[in-house]
């Protein structure tokens, strides 16, 4: 690091989230789902940088982080938006309609699934299920679920956002 | 002592999602205002989740009343009259001790055994808990028992394992049991991924003492000292709620060293997944509390020989270690008199769908699939003719009208093509399509796969293109029979029970329903009017009085015409999103 021109304060600073992570662990295998949670947690996705740090501190390999951050549907490598919007697909809402409600979504944001829109406020994504069956078809913005939706109705719940500055 | 008021409002996720935290701020704002004294608290799933947001009040003299769809604005008049007077508000009473009400005949058939404690105690207070039962079976288990007497117990009781495949409890537990080691391990699989399926998430939201205790038997019936809960951490819910109920037995000295002043210890801890439906097959659960890639393993060895660790270990799932306390409690002979033959006890239905009573129930096995479905579930939501029941996710089939006296035991609905599954139970009605409910869960098992094997990896593919291209009208002749040759190569030479169960929505819906693979196939239509390639929006000219309310809904401006004037529907912009025929009120806009 002798040639370092980053500003290493700033660069010890964005570690600290980190170590402060993997003080809670002894670095051991079983230890690395919970670690890359605690990350996602911290960072609000996976960084690669701090995957890497990550990987330097436990001797883990990056391969092996790697298969196991793409394996499961929970851990992002990329930022999200201000707002994300899981519309569920599970079976309840399948068949109460819910691709109408996500194509509506994904019209009136003008995103495809998974993808975040221009100006940054939102991320549209699928979920397998939220388990508010009862409610279907149901979409949850951050941590707030909206029930019993028409296309109509999830359009109207983007523009109060927008109306009332939320995004 | 002066007995007061007991308020309580039904927080399960369902009714938090439905706006329970508002209510309760609204209760407790009004509570103030009044000036009297009540006791408020909290509680799990009641059940009834059509009627969410949950309400109980429970008089001073022990009657108790639970009011439905309760919204803040609500709650003014209900605590004014009930509280404030003393008369409740019966017209939105859904249950009361001394009222009959419409919806009376939900919980007039169930059974509750897993249920018992679930919408009843604060599932965060373990004293609650306790005044209802909890902890007494491992007490009873630990002080009066050997193991042996544990686990024959439990087979004697005809419990068989909820998780799905229904292998017999006392079975398993006498073969980890049996397996030499110093070291054994207890895993709870609360990784409930079959969408449309929520009852295992309302059992710890709503009792998760229930499921501590089964544990901690099953863990002094085999031998083990700690455990883990595999959670889906899509439930936060559920695990805040277990870390409470752990933290508090351990404080309490049910869990941890010398549990209740025995020589038996046991510690549980919780393990979040982080989202992959094959994690609930157990070989993939333990790769995954060891940090891998949730891929399943052959078998054997069993994890009853070789799991967690390399360790013996026993895995059975939320619903099935809910059961246990019960039993040790009561005995085998007062659980197994519920049931059939080969299938004792009760089980816990997630019912939703189209459905017009959508909730939890628990039903001793041997019920009609038509009594949970009417009696319970009231039909329909649309009230419109039913067409099937799909039991089991991913891994099972859809049941047809004909077919609702299949009474419910594994063997039953097994002969049916689907599975008892971990309780989903999903009601469908006509304007339901098949072919796209195969397509549907084959697009979830195929996107689920873990890429191991090839029959699964490869072959679900293969087989959801063949199902897409069905719902867009471009089927081919021999389908069909391409799809049956693929789901028997898959059914026979999968690894895992997601692989080999994974064409059964599509074998069932081929058993029942072959006439609308056909439609879609040779006449590329679409019965149920669903499949969107295949449907056309219409106006009928004699109908449409021009309200412009349709062309106004339109997104993509397909619709024209002249106000007053009959309008049309320029079918090569229309994306068929349906909006203007919801928004229609001269019902002039039918689907061709």
């Amino acid at each position: 690091m002798s040639n370092c021109n980053c500003c290493c304060s700033q660069e010890s600073k964005y570690f600290e989230k980190l170590e402060s992570i993997l003080k809670n662990y002894e670095g051991k295998e079983s230890d690395l789902i919970p670690i890359l949670q605690d990350i996602q947690a911290a960072y609000g996705y996976l960084p690669e940088d701090v995957l890497n740090k990550m990987c330097e501190k436990t001797g883990m390999f990056q391969t092996q982080v790697m298969g196991v951050a793409t394996f499961y549907s929970q851990f992002r490598l990329q930022p999200t938006g201000e707002h994300v919007i899981k519309i569920c697909f599970g079976t309840a809402c399948h068949v109460n309609g819910a691709e109408k409600v996500a194509d509506a979504l994904a019209d009136e944001l003008k995103v495809k699934f998974g993808g975040t829109t221009e100006d940054g406020k939102f991320t549209l994504e699928t979920v397998a299920c939220l388990g508010c069956c009862s409610l279907a078809p149901v979409i949850m913005i951050d941590e707030e679920a909206y029930g019993r939706l028409t296309p109509d109705s999830a359009r109207n719940i983007i523009r109060e956002y927008y109306a009332t500055g939320r995004a | 002592m002066d007995k007061k008021y007991k308020v309580i409002v039904g927080l399960g996720s369902c009714g938090i999602a439905a706006g329970g935290l508002k209510v309760m701020e609204a209760i407790k704002a009004k509570l103030v205002a009044m000036g009297v004294a009540v006791v408020l608290d909290e509680t799990g799933c009641m059940g009834m989740c059509y009627k969410e947001v949950l309400v109980e009040i429970i008089n001073p003299d022990g009657k108790s009343y639970i009011y439905g769809n309760v919204t803040p604005d609500k709650v003014d008049q209900i605590f004014d009259a009930h509280i404030g007077q003393g008369q409740p508000v019966t017209e939105m009473v859904v249950q009361g001790s001394d009222i009959s009400t419409n919806e009376d005949s939900f919980f007039a058939k169930q059974q509750r055994i897993v249920l018992q404690r679930c919408g009843k105690i604060n599932p965060e207070s373990l004293d609650e808990a306790i005044a209802m039962d909890a902890y007494k079976a491992i007490e009873k288990a630990l002080k009066t028992m050997t193991p042996e007497q544990v686990a024959e117990e439990v087979l004697a009781s005809g419990l068989r394992g909820r998780g799905g495949a229904g292998f017999p409890t006392g079975m398993k537990w006498k073969f980890a049991a049996a397996s030499k080691g110093d070291k054994k391990y207890i895993i709870c699989n609360a990784d409930e991924g079959d969408p449309g399926a929520f009852m295992d998430r309302s059992v710890l939201e709503g009792d998760p003492h229930a499921v501590l205790e089964g544990m901690m038997i099953a863990g002094y019936a085999i031998g083990a000292d700690e455990a883990y809960i595999y959670a889906r951490a899509e439930y936060p819910i559920a695990i805040k709620r277990l870390k409470i109920a752990i933290k508090a037995a351990e404080e309490r000295g049910f869990l941890g060293k010398n549990v209740m002043g025995t020589s038996f210890n046991f510690k549980i801890k919780i393990k979040e997944g982080a989202g992959a439906f094959v994690c609930g097959e157990e070989t993939a659960l333990i790769s995954s509390i060891e940090g891998k890639r949730g891929m399943p393993k052959i078998r054997p060895p069993f994890p009853a020989q070789s799991g967690l660790f390399a360790k013996p270990t026993n895995i059975n799932n939320v619903e099935t270690y809910a059961n246990v306390a019960y039993i040790i409690l009561n005995g085998a002979a007062s659980y197994n008199k519920y049931g059939t033959e080969k299938s004792k006890g009760t089980k816990v239905f997630a019912l939703a769908g189209k459905i017009a009573r959508g909730g939890l129930v628990e039903v001793p096995m041997g019920v009609s699939l038509k009594d949970v479905i009417y009696e319970i579930g009231g039909g329909t939501s649309s009230g419109k003719p039913f067409k099937a029941v799909q039991m089991g996710g991913p891994s099972g089939g859809c049941i047809p009208a004909n077919l609702l006296d299949t009474i419910i035991d594994y063997d039953s609905v097994n002969k049916t093509g689907a599975i008892m599954g971990s309780g989903g139970m999903i009601v469908m009605d006509e304007d339901n399509c098949m072919v796209d409910i195969a397509r549907y869960f084959l697009s979830f098992t195929q996107s689920e796969s873990c890429g191991k094997c090839t029959f699964c990896k490869i072959g679900t593919n293969r087989m959801l293109e063949i199902l897409t291209r069905l719902t867009k009208g471009e089927g081919r002749e021999g389908d069909i029979e391409l799809l049956e040759e693929l789901a028997d190569q898959i059914r026979r030479n999968a690894l895992c029970g997601l692989g080999q169960t994974a064409p059964n929505p599509v074998l069932t819906t081929l058993k029942y329903f072959r006439h609308e693979y056909e439609a879609h196939i040779k006449d590329k239509k679409c019965p149920a009017k669903q499949c969107r390639p295949l449907i056309k929006y219409l106006i009928l000219e004699d109908k449409c009085v021009g309200c412009t309310a349709c062309s106004r809904v339109c997104p993509v401006k397909a619709i024209s015409g002249a106000p007053k004037k009959a309008h049309t529907i320029d079918s090569s912009i229309c994306t068929k999103c349906g909006a203007c025929k919801e928004k229609c009120r001269f019902s002039a806009i039918v689907i061709d």
